[in-house]
């Protein structure tokens, strides 16, 4: 174990070509994949959070039910949107690094969505209020609220994240594996695995494990500083 | 209003990270025209469905390199099981296909799917197991003799069990002596021929596989070659050209040069030179 994580250094500094455009694929998709997550989440959680309809309990229902949405089922049903026959066909994004973006933002969203709109709900309802008597123009206010709930925000879109750079169903289904192109972190374990280098594959899985707590400790410090 | 200094920091860092990400190699952004990682001038990318069992015998890594280097033209390579190739081919998701199951392959060019299908190389399936060989495969003097004995002896034996070049010759064998292998005996791992064969050597079990695949993992693996040598293991792989009258918005004057160039003197050369751990995985005959 002691070993896998020495090596996981190793490699992780050895800049080894391979697992540099593994760890570039990867984050190029994620990364891209929670921001558009978050752009859509964002004002649609606030939006969902505050409004007040009948039938929003069965929304709640809904969006929850998303958040199960196992990966090779969200991967199968891009590969149906995409495939040549299909309406989108003709963009040819299959196996490709966007399809494999349009996949994990399906993914990531609800996580985003039920996250804000939760927390939204939770927050102090005059916050908005106060900051539009304020004379804040709407988008301030929103901004406000937000803001006053940053902490969950910023959670949503780290759980958002974690989720989408950690899956393989998606990337391996409409990203196709291709090395170079569409090979993730993951996919890559997935094969080297299957190739019996289990040595090289936990190496590999022990990299993502550093980067994302790089990531998490990076997060932390930005936050708490703020306060002190 | 004052800057939300978490805000700003959250998008600092995410600016960061994506333009770390932005430095890693970008693929294809227009339809036409697709720009590769490497070093080389690459025009176009066309997209080859293989199987997965010359994806891991590395003969692909070592061969296409230099027809980019020649040609210009990259080549993506998505590696699955024959029947998920074919079945990629036929939506019209790739330009070319590799594969290894000859009746197949001939179904799918008389259904006009595929225009024109080449000989590419060959090499053997060849029966492995444990090296303790409870069923006396090794003592054996025909596959068929081999799988009889394994079913009786009710030996752990893993199937691929994905419409895979392998798997369809591992059921023709069965069905030519006219049985259906069922029971705990019987393993249907519905993966890859690697991960099959760590299964296998997991399990101790026997399998069947492609000299190329079992010879690039030997390393890795405790399991042995049992049975070989019988006519009806022989092991074919063809390229198979896609029909443009039916998918004209492939890249078939690319796919062309591909096929051409794997079955050219110099790829054949490099076909039959090439060894894995002193072996020599394919022949061109």
């Amino acid at each position: 174990m002691l070993q896998a994580i020495v090596d996981a250094f190793a490699l992780l500094f050895s800049l080894d070509s391979e697992v540099l455009k593994l760890i570039g694929t990867s984050f190029s998709v994620s990364v891209r994949s929670a921001a558009i997550a978050a752009l859509i989440g964002f004002p649609c959680g606030i939006w969902f959070g505050l409004s007040e309809f009948r039938g929003r309990a069965a929304v709640d229902v809904i969006l929850n039910t998303l958040l199960f949405l196992p990966t090779v089922v969200v991967g199968h049903i891009v590969y149906m949107m995409l495939t040549r026959d299909a309406p989108l066909g003709d963009y040819r994004l299959l196996f490709t690094r966007t399809a494999i973006v349009i996949g994990q933002v399906i993914l990531a969203t609800p996580i985003v969505l039920t996250m804000v709109s939760n927390s939204v709900r939770l927050a102090d309802p005059r916050i908005v209020s106060t900051a539009l008597s304020l004379g804040a123009g709407r988008l301030r206010a929103y901004l406000a609220l937000l803001g006053e709930i940053r902490g969950l925000v910023l959670l949503s879109v780290l759980a958002a994240f974690g989720r989408v750079i950690s899956e393989v169903g998606v990337s391996m289904m409409v990203g196709g594996n291709i090395y170079g192109k569409t090979r993730t972190i993951t996919t890559g374990i997935a094969l080297l695995t299957s190739q019996g280098e289990f040595a090289r594959a936990t190496a590999l899985g022990m990299v993502l494990l550093i980067l994302v707590f790089a990531i998490n400790l990076a997060v932390y410090f930005a936050t708490h500083r703020a306060r002190s | 209003m004052k800057t939300n200094p978490i805000l700003t920091g959250l998008l600092a860092l995410l600016t960061a990270l994506y333009g770390a990400a932005c430095a890693a190699p970008h693929p294809q952004r227009t339809e036409s025209t697709e720009t590769g990682q490497s070093q080389r001038a690459e025009t176009v990318t066309i997209r080859l469905a293989t199987t997965t069992s010359v994806d891991n015998s590395g003969l692909l890594g070592h061969l296409l390199p230099r027809f980019t280097e020649e040609t210009g033209i990259g080549v993506d390579v998505i590696a699955v099981g024959t029947g998920r190739a074919l079945e990629l081919a036929r939506a019209g998701n790739v330009d070319i296909i590799l594969v290894h199951d000859p009746e197949a392959e001939e179904k799918f060019v008389s259904e006009g799917y595929g225009a024109e299908r080449r000989y590419v190389a060959r090499n053997e399936f060849v029966i492995v197991g444990p090296e303790s060989d409870p069923a006396e495969v090794h003592a054996m003097n025909s596959a068929q003799e081999a799988f009889s004995n394994i079913m009786g002896a009710q030996a752990r034996f893993i199937s691929r069990g994905d419409n895979s070049g392998t798997h369809m010759r591992e059921l023709s064998i069965w069905n030519s002596m006219g049985v259906t292998p069922q029971g705990e005996w019987y393993v249907e791992a519905g993966q890859g021929m690697g991960a099959v064969l760590t299964m296998a050597d997991e399990m101790r079990a026997y399998t069947l596989t492609d000299t190329g695949t079992f010879y690039a993992m030997a390393d890795n693996l405790d399991l042995v070659v049992l049975f070989s040598s019988d006519p009806i293991l022989d092991n074919i792989y063809s390229i198979i050209l896609l029909n443009p009258v039916i998918r004209p918005n492939l890249k078939h004057a690319e796919a062309m040069k591909l096929a051409d160039w794997i079955t050219g003197p110099e790829a054949i050369e490099m076909i039959n030179g090439f060894e894995v751990n002193g072996h020599r995985l394919f022949r061109v005959e």
